[in-house]
C-alpha cells in the first residue's frame, strides 16, 4: 500500500523470542522461538552445536570422522563416542527396517553415509538446548525437517505445508500440529539419492513421504525409510506407535495414515 | 473501496492460477476433499495386519454432477480481508492460451466455490479446473500470511534452493 509510514504504522508485534536463518549441513536452519526472553546468545550454541555435529559427519568434508572412516583412514572404534553412537544407531535400524534403511549402502557409490540419521538426530539435538533455556513453543526447519514445539501463538497450532512434488512453490496439503515432528523425504530434491537396498534402484510408487511423530530424529529415518519402500511404506510408518504418514504417490494421490487424519488443516 | 478490491484481487489471482493450471497442463492435481477420506480402522489395532493407509483418489474429489466447479474451501482469503457475500464475475484475462473468465461466490468471507466462465480449451475444462484448489492454495502461500503457513517441510532443500524455497519467503516475512 502506497500509504504513509508512521501514524499509520502497525502496533509493534507481540514480544518474541530469536529468529534467525543459517546455513548448515548443505542446507539451511530456520530457528524461531516464540517465547519471549529467550536470548540470541542460546540460538548461537544451538548453530555451534550444528557446526560441530558437521564437522564430525559430512560426507562432504574430507577430514571429518566420517569421510576417514569411509577411506579406511579411522578404524569406527577409534572414532568418537558421539560417532560411535550415530553408527550404532544405523545398524539397529539396519536390523530392524530389515535392510531398507541401510547408511553403509543406499547412495548410489555404496559409500558410507548416515546422514538419513544425522540431519534430524542433529537438529533434535540443537532443539535441546532451548529446551533447557525454557523455550516451550518454538520451531527448527532444517531443510524441511521441522521440529514444531508448543504454539506459534496460544491456542493455534503450528501450520505446516507440505511441498507440492512438482512445484517448489507450492504446497500440496496443510498439517496443524503441536508438539510434533515433520520430515518429509523425496525425489525432488538433491537428485533421486534414495535407492531400494534390495534393487539398488529409485523407489517407486511415491513422489513424497511425510512422517510426523514425537521424534525427529525418527520422523527423518522413517521418512527415508518409507520413501525407499515405496507404496508400502506409509502403512509401514504406522506400525511405529505415536507415528504417521502422508504421502503423494506418482498418480497423485494423496495417502495417509489414520494418526494424520487429525492433523489435516 | 476496499472490499471490491479485494473481490478483483482474488478474482485476477484466479486468472493467475489458471494460467499457471495451463502452464502445467500434464501436472494432475493433488486436491483432496475432506469428505471422501476413508479412514481404516487405527493400525495399532492390528499389529499384526499390514495397515492400509487411508486413500483419497483425486478423481473422487471433483464433483462429477459440476465439473466446473470446485471446492477451494482451503483457499481462504487473506486474514482481514472481508468479502461481501454473494456472486463476482471477474474480467475476462487473456493468456496465451486464450481468454479465461472466473466466477467467484463467496458466503461467510470466504470463497466457498469457483466456477470458470470461459476457458480455453472445453475439453480440458474438468481437469483444469479441478486444480484450482490447489494452485488457489499455492498462490496464498506465496504470498506467505494469507493461509497462515506458518513452516514448510519437503525433502531438504540445498543451501542454493533455499531462495527459491517456500520457507524462505516464510522467514522474510517474518524478518519483514
Amino acid at each position: 500500500m502506497a500509504e504513509r509510514a508512521g501514524a499509520a504504522e502497525p502496533a509493534a508485534p507481540a514480544a518474541r523470542g530469536p529468529h534467525r536463518v543459517a546455513p548448515i549441513m548443505g542446507t539451511v536452519i530456520s530457528i524461531d522461538v516464540r517465547d519471549p526472553g529467550i536470548p540470541e546468545s542460546v540460538v548461537d550454541a544451538m548453530l555451534a552445536r550444528l557446526e560441530e555435529i558437521e564437522a564430525r559427519f559430512s560426507t562432504y568434508r574430507p577430514g571429518s570422522e566420517i569421510s576417514r572412516i569411509a577411506r579406511g583412514e579411522l578404524a569406527e572404534a577409534a572414532a568418537s563416542a558421539e560417532v560411535q553412537f550415530v553408527l550404532g544407531m544405523c545398524d539397529d535400524l539396519h536390523r530392524t527396517t530389515n535392510g531398507w534403511f541401510d547408511a553403509r549402502g543406499h547412495r548410489t557409490d555404496g559409500r558410507l553415509d548416515p546422514s538419513g540419521l544425522v540431519k534430524g538426530w542433529a537438529v533434535e539435538e540443537a532443539a535441546l538446548l532451548l529446551d533447557e533455556a525454557g523455550a516451550r513453543n518454538y520451531s527448527c526447519n532444517c531443510g524441511g525437517d521441522v521440529i514444531a514445539r508448543g504454539e506459534p501463538e496460544p491456542g493455534r497450532p503450528w501450520r505446516v505445508g507440505i511441498r507440492h512434488p512438482d512445484r517448489a512453490d507450492a504446497v500440496a496439503r496443510v498439517l496443524a500440529v503441536r508438539d510434533l515432528a515433520v520430515a518429509t523425504s523425496g525425489a525432488y530434491e538433491r537428485g533421486e539419492h534414495i535407492r531400494d537396498p534390495r534393487t539398488g534402484k529409485a523407489p517407486t510408487g511415491l513422489l513424497s513421504v511425510t512422517v510426523v511423530g514425537p521424534s525427529l530424529t525418527w520422523a527423518d529415518v522413517y521418512a527415508t525409510t518409507a520413501f525407499a519402500m515405496g507404496e508400502a511404506g506409509p502403512a509401514w510408518v504406522a506400525t511405529h506407535s505415536g507415528y504417521g504418514a502422508l504421502a503423494i504417490t506418482t498418480d497423485q494421490r494423496l495417502v495417509w495414515t489414520p494418526l494424520v487424519e487429525p492433523l489435516l488443516a | 473501496m476496499p472490499k471490491r478490491g479485494a473481490v478483483a484481487l482474488a478474482l485476477t489471482t484466479l486468472a493467475l492460477v489458471l494460467l499457471f493450471a495451463f502452464k502445467t497442463p500434464d501436472v494432475a492435481p493433488i486436491a483432496a476433499g475432506r469428505n471422501t477420506a476413508l479412514v481404516q480402522p487405527a493400525a495399532s489395532s492390528a499389529p499384526a495386519a499390514t495397515p492400509k493407509p487411508a486413500t483419497v483418489p483425486v478423481s473422487e474429489a471433483r464433483p462429477a454432477a459440476n465439473p466446473s466447479a470446485a471446492p477451494v474451501a482451503t483457499a481462504a482469503p487473506a486474514a482481514g480481508t472481508a468479502l461481501a457475500n454473494g456472486t463476482d464475475t471477474g474480467s475476462v484475462v487473456q493468456t496465451r492460451f486464450g481468454p479465461v473468465q472466473v466466477q467467484v461466490t463467496i458466503a461467510g468471507g470466504k470463497i466457498t466455490d469457483v466456477t470458470a466462465l470461459q476457458l480455453p480449451n472445453d475439453r480440458q475444462r474438468s481437469a483444469e479446473i479441478s486444480q484450482i484448489a490447489e494452485p488457489m492454495l499455492r498462490s496464498e502461500a506465496l504470498t506467505a500470511q494469507s493461509a497462515q503457513i506458518d513452516l514448510i517441510s519437503g525433502a531438504t532443500y540445498t543451501s542454493d534452493a533455499y531462495a527459491q524455497s517456500l520457507q524462505s519467503a516464510l522467514d522474510q516475512a517474518a524478518h519483514g
